[in-house]
């Protein structure tokens, strides 16, 4: 890679970044769906926990875990570049895969782009409402509550950082996915659904039958919440510490390679529409 | 031709052009059904953990579940036209040829799209609906069975005024508001479980602004025969303030319209 490509990655990143970055209402509006959504959440798991402390986490472990998700929702991947379907609609892809650079890391920096745009904004006003408005109304049983070691919050920095790369080369397969289809409906239906669950989004992982517990620990989409969720609360240690970020990366490597192959056999064969 | 039939001839029309490809319909309609039923098996584990959710078994919490699903999968069909009304009516300017035609505004939207996805819920919420009534005691079937038609009507009746008031908002902003989720697919997610669990502010909320409460969770106490707040000789009236909420939503959508000035070109 030169630095010539390298200049055309990061411009195509900063202004898909800035784009996304304008959208100051969705992401307000979001935020307010994501504190509604966190606190039916909140009040159906203390129901279920009652008294009891037999569950895996405690319930202000869920607590913080359940805010954590909804403020990281925009990590998920959400589906194919909305850019990209309608580039495959209209036929304009050929145009795309013209340029000069290497399609594979150009979608990819968009795709980090704009999960980076919708991510930042929704975050911080979330940490701000769970983490500082609650305790300051009163409500602190049902706040976000920081991680126990400055260590445990340098970690889940790093480890929201790989879900990042990790949800953006998901997006590239889907973009990949709709090239080859001519559709991102189907790709897109799969993959929502798909990620929420699997991620821990709408159930922690922890709380899931312990017979499946390794099998859930293991595959892709525990890297884009679940994961980063433990380092949070402190759960991880020494070497599983080093597996979680492994596996991570792993993914990543495997995901990376596989979405390059899969464009490369895409492009041998491509057929475009539209005129 | 009334205002029926012409809506049944829009409804045809729409559903010729979405099984075009009855192939590629089917297996949407397969994966749909399978993820939406993950949703339950959430639910399950979570029973499976806990044993009970403040009392209650997971057979009555399928009861909500169910009945919830289907109500807001029917009013899904139908209201495509006004969910999306901000962006592909107002700022487009379809929304003046509309005013155009001698017909009611509200039957033209509702005609814009009869949507098929949606059935995929309402099957999956039909079939917890049923495992619910068949592992849960409720009163006779004589009871229960117009309870339940009530009670689903009074819930298509309530998602629809939300959709109408969602798109009535629209003309203010001009595009579709998001935030209206908190009620469509957020109203899903809270109607899913018994009502007694939430925060009383969350109750009222729900029950006296948008009765969400009141065509879930009251109907359900009724075939129940839940000993509840309001005794089950009165929360069988419940599912009537869904049918309020629509009224009240119709009124704002006319004035609304009334007050409308075109964006298009």
């Amino acid at each position: 890679m030169t630095p010539a490509d390298l200049t055309a990655y990061l411009s195509a990143f900063r202004a898909r970044w800035q784009v996304t970055l304008q959208y100051r209402a969705a992401a307000l509006a979001g935020v307010v769906t994501q504190i509604w959504w966190g606190a039916i959440n909140l009040m159906v798991y203390a129901a279920f926990y009652g008294g009891t402390s037999a569950a895996p986490l405690t319930l202000p472990q869920t607590i913080s875990y359940v805010w954590i998700m909804q403020g990281t929702l925009a990590l998920m991947p959400w589906g194919c570049d909305p850019d990209i379907a309608d580039a495959v609609r209209s036929g304009a892809v050929a145009h795309d895969l013209l340029r000069p650079v290497d399609p594979w890391w150009w979608w990819f920096c968009r795709a980090a782009a704009r999960i980076l745009g919708r991510l930042l904004p929704r975050a911080v006003l979330m940490a701000g409402f769970a983490g500082v408005l609650l305790p300051l109304a009163g409500l602190d049983r049902w706040a976000l509550h920081l991680p126990p070691r400055v260590a445990d919050a340098a970690l889940f920095g790093v480890s929201i950082v790989l879900g990042l790369l990790l949800s953006a080369c998901i997006t590239v397969l889907l973009n990949v996915a709709t090239v080859r289809t001519l559709s991102p409906l189907g790709a897109n239906a799969v993959i929502t659904p798909l990620s929420l669950i699997l991620s821990g989004n709408m159930l922690p992982l922890a709380l899931f039958p312990a017979a499946v517990q390794h099998l859930l620990l293991l595959q892709p989409f525990a890297g884009l919440g679940d994961l980063p969720c433990r380092f949070w609360l402190g759960t991880l240690h020494g070497p599983w510490a080093a597996a979680a970020l492994a596996q991570q990366v792993a993914w990543i490597v495997a995901l990376t390679w596989g979405g390059r192959l899969a464009l490369r056999r895409t492009l041998c064969q491509l057929e475009v529409q539209g005129g | 031709m009334s205002g029926l039939s012409l809506w049944l001839r829009y409804a045809r029309a729409s559903l010729a052009g979405q099984v075009r490809y009855p192939g590629a319909f089917a297996l949407q309609m397969a994966g749909h059904f399978a993820t939406t039923l993950l949703a339950f098996a959430g639910i399950w584990i979570l029973f499976r953990r806990f044993g009970s959710l403040h009392g209650w078994t997971v057979g009555q919490v399928a009861l909500f579940y169910g009945l919830v699903n289907i109500e807001f999968a029917i009013a899904e069909m139908a209201g495509r036209g006004f969910e999306i009304f901000g962006d592909a009516f107002l700022r487009t300017g379809e929304f003046d040829r509309i005013l155009l035609r001698p017909r009611w505004t509200v039957l033209q939207v509702l005609g814009h799209q009869f949507r098929l996805r949606p059935l995929a819920r309402l099957a999956q919420g039909a079939a917890i609906l049923a495992l619910g009534l068949a592992a849960t005691p409720v009163r006779p079937a004589l009871f229960t069975a117009p309870m339940l038609a009530w009670a689903v009507g009074g819930g298509v009746a309530f998602f629809l005024g939300v959709l109408i008031g969602q798109a009535a908002l629209s003309f203010r902003t001009l595009e579709s508001l998001e935030i209206v989720n908190v009620l469509t697919y957020g109203g899903v997610e809270a109607g899913q479980y018994p009502f007694d669990l939430y925060a009383g502010w969350f109750r009222v909320l729900m029950t006296w602004i948008a009765p969400l409460g009141a065509v879930t969770y009251y109907p359900v106490l009724a075939i129940l025969d839940h000993p509840g707040v309001p005794p089950p000789a009165i929360a069988p009236l419940a599912p009537g303030l869904g049918y309020l909420f629509l009224g009240a939503m119709l009124l704002y959508w006319q004035s609304a319209v009334r007050r409308h000035a075109s964006s298009g070109s």
